[in-house]
């Protein structure tokens, strides 16, 4: 449905998209993921039509965005990251332009307006002027803008940026339901929601791209071993070499020491099961077995692990280090 | 077609919903009401004197001697109002971001251009009709020529649409509202006071100067007469601004 082949864009002599390719099949909800500034508002105008590619093409519903922009255009709803409102129009007013220009029918136009505003749950304002509508509600007056004319394609760029909690659960559920009628690429800095909302992600730094996969492989694939929280009462005693010892376990790693209580990081072989041995090696001793749990590599830390295998030596900068903030610290902000 | 409406519409609907289209209207009523009067009082006197002269009563024409001279000054009225219509259609969309919507809808950008340019006409038409009062009062109690007149608006309304096509162009170029308004200014004034030198120039330099001034255009017109030149100057002026808007549009898509 969306195709893209070895797009590339340039402002003046900083590439900002540097040779992307990839496909979206027909109803699927395809996750972009990336650090601030690594491309991806780039490459949604790119699909979108705002603007030209420096090279490659993308291809829309079988249309090719350079050569057949008003076809291309047709078929795609776009909600650029700040939604595009009218401050001194009505959301009714808006829409209702948004409808003509779109290409909606005149008889249809009411109709579809009703329905864009319900479905993202605006219409308690549909009367409302919208620079007086909060952050939400104009978030999500984009949202409706993007759906109105039922396109094929629906590109959106942080969706949920500026929602509250519930807001963006509520969103999310939206998209989700989007899916299936309709080609989705969301764009989010916000790794969790990306996992939860798509069934593939795409994920660029510094405008190319470094992964393509979905969110339980990613996962998998990445973690190299498996992690096991531990932690044990070791009345003195000391607990690590006897851990080590265990077949298949790689490395231990005190984490955290209190006393007596003390946590372990370990690292074993992946596919290797040590949950056994390890617990009857310390309640065998006599040593109390206070917790156990294994640690799941995050999207996150996948996240960051990929960006850094891609430089190397490098610790993400402050671009990069604003995107591992928890969806917790994400709410924070707002 | 139906594009072009809706931005005409959406245009038209924006100058209404905020304070631009009744402050561009109010000022141009004040300000021709003032010249009304002014130029009726001359007009006034000098038929009077006329009247009692040595060689008896002399004929005085109410369309040489107020409406000609009327539809002159109206220039001036445009030169302040016409920026303030223009100087938001391009620089606040990009500066708010709706210019993603345009530019990513099914609308080619001469679509949009065009649509922009006939809101701000129709917009420059409503502050013109302002003026009818003022000259229906001349017919209702004179009976001045109704050609000229005729002619005088036909010219009043290109030579609005060159300020306009070119006021479009410049906010096209910035973000900034302001900036495109107070560029527009400068431009309209030195489109205006350019053939101020002709009359110290060489033949010519004085033609090409005299032929590039918007309002030296006018005065044909005022007087009743719709010569090609003028009206291919004009055309061509308005065609070449648009074009001109359409290929900034453009080029700003490349440069991001």
């Amino acid at each position: 449905m969306i195709e893209v082949q070895h797009l590339t864009k340039r402002y003046g002599p900083t590439t900002a998209v540097n040779d992307i390719s990839f496909r979206v099949e027909p109803g699927e909800i395809l996750g972009f993921l990336g650090p601030n500034g690594a491309g991806k508002t780039t490459t949604m105008r790119v699909i979108t039509g705002y603007m030209p590619p420096s090279e490659g093409n993308a291809i829309v519903a079988g249309y090719d965005v350079s050569s057949h922009p008003i076809e291309a255009k047709r078929r795609t709803g776009y909600l650029p990251e700040t939604p595009p409102l009218y401050p001194d129009m009505t959301v009714r007013d808006y829409l209702a332009f948004v409808a003509a220009i779109k290409g909606v029918p005149r008889r249809e136009r009411k109709s579809r307006v009703q329905t864009a505003m319900g479905r993202t749950a605006v219409a308690d304002m549909a009367d409302r002027h919208c620079s007086k509508l909060s952050k939400g509600y104009k978030q999500r007056v984009g949202l409706a803008q993007a759906l109105l004319h039922n396109p094929e394609v629906l590109i959106l760029d942080e969706p949920t940026a500026g929602l509250d909690v519930k807001q963006r659960s509520e969103t999310r559920q939206l998209i989700k339901d989007l899916g299936g009628d309709h080609t989705v690429i969301l764009s989010s800095h916000i790794l969790s929601e990306v996992s939860q909302t798509c069934q593939r992600v795409v994920i660029i730094n510094k405008g190319r791209v470094v992964a393509v996969d979905t969110p339980d492989n990613l996962t998998s694939r990445l973690r190299g071993e498996e992690t096991m929280f531990l932690q044990v009462d070791t009345r003195g005693a000391d607990v690590k070499p006897v851990l080590e010892a265990i077949p298949g376990v790689m490395h231990v790693s005190p984490s955290d020491v209190q006393g007596d209580l003390i946590s372990f990081e370990i690292g074993s072989e992946t596919g290797r099961d040590v949950r056994r041995e390890l617990a009857s090696a310390i309640v065998g001793r006599g040593w109390g077995l206070l917790e156990m749990r294994p640690l799941r590599m995050s999207l996150e830390q996948i996240f960051l692990e990929l960006i850094e295998k891609e430089e190397p030596g490098t610790i993400p900068d402050g671009e990069a280090a604003a995107t591992d903030a928890t969806p917790a610290e994400e709410t924070a902000h707002e | 077609m139906n594009n072009i409406l809706a931005i005409a519409h959406k245009e038209l609907k924006g100058y209404f919903a905020s304070p631009v289209a009744y402050i561009v209207i109010g000022f141009a009523a004040i300000l021709f009401g003032w010249f009304f009067v002014n130029l009726l009082y001359f007009f006034e006197q000098s038929s009077m004197q006329a009247g009692s002269g040595f060689n008896g009563p002399q004929a005085v024409n109410v369309n040489e001697m107020l409406i000609s001279p009327l539809f002159l000054n109206v220039a001036v009225i445009l030169l302040f109002t016409l920026p303030l219509i223009t100087m938001r259609t391009y620089a606040e969309e990009k500066r708010s971001g709706t210019i993603e919507l345009l530019l990513t809808s099914p609308l080619t950008d001469v679509q949009i251009v065009t649509g922009k340019f006939l809101g701000g006409m129709v917009l420059y038409m409503a502050m013109l009709s302002v003026t009818v009062v003022h000259l229906g009062f001349l017919f209702f109690f004179g009976n001045p020529e109704w050609r000229p007149v005729l002619t005088g608006y036909l010219g009043l309304l290109l030579m609005g649409g060159c300020f306009l096509s070119l006021g479009l162009f410049i906010s096209s170029l910035t973000k900034n509202q302001i900036i495109a308004g107070m560029v527009t200014f400068a431009v309209f004034l030195l489109f205006w006071v350019i053939n101020w030198f002709a009359t110290f120039a060489g033949p010519t330099m004085q033609a090409v100067l005299n032929y590039l001034s918007i309002t030296e255009h006018l005065n044909d017109f005022a007087r009743g007469v719709i010569d090609t030149k003028h009206l291919v100057y004009y055309v061509s002026f308005i065609a070449f601004s648009l074009f001109l808007t359409v290929r900034a549009v453009d080029s700003e898509r490349w440069r991001g």
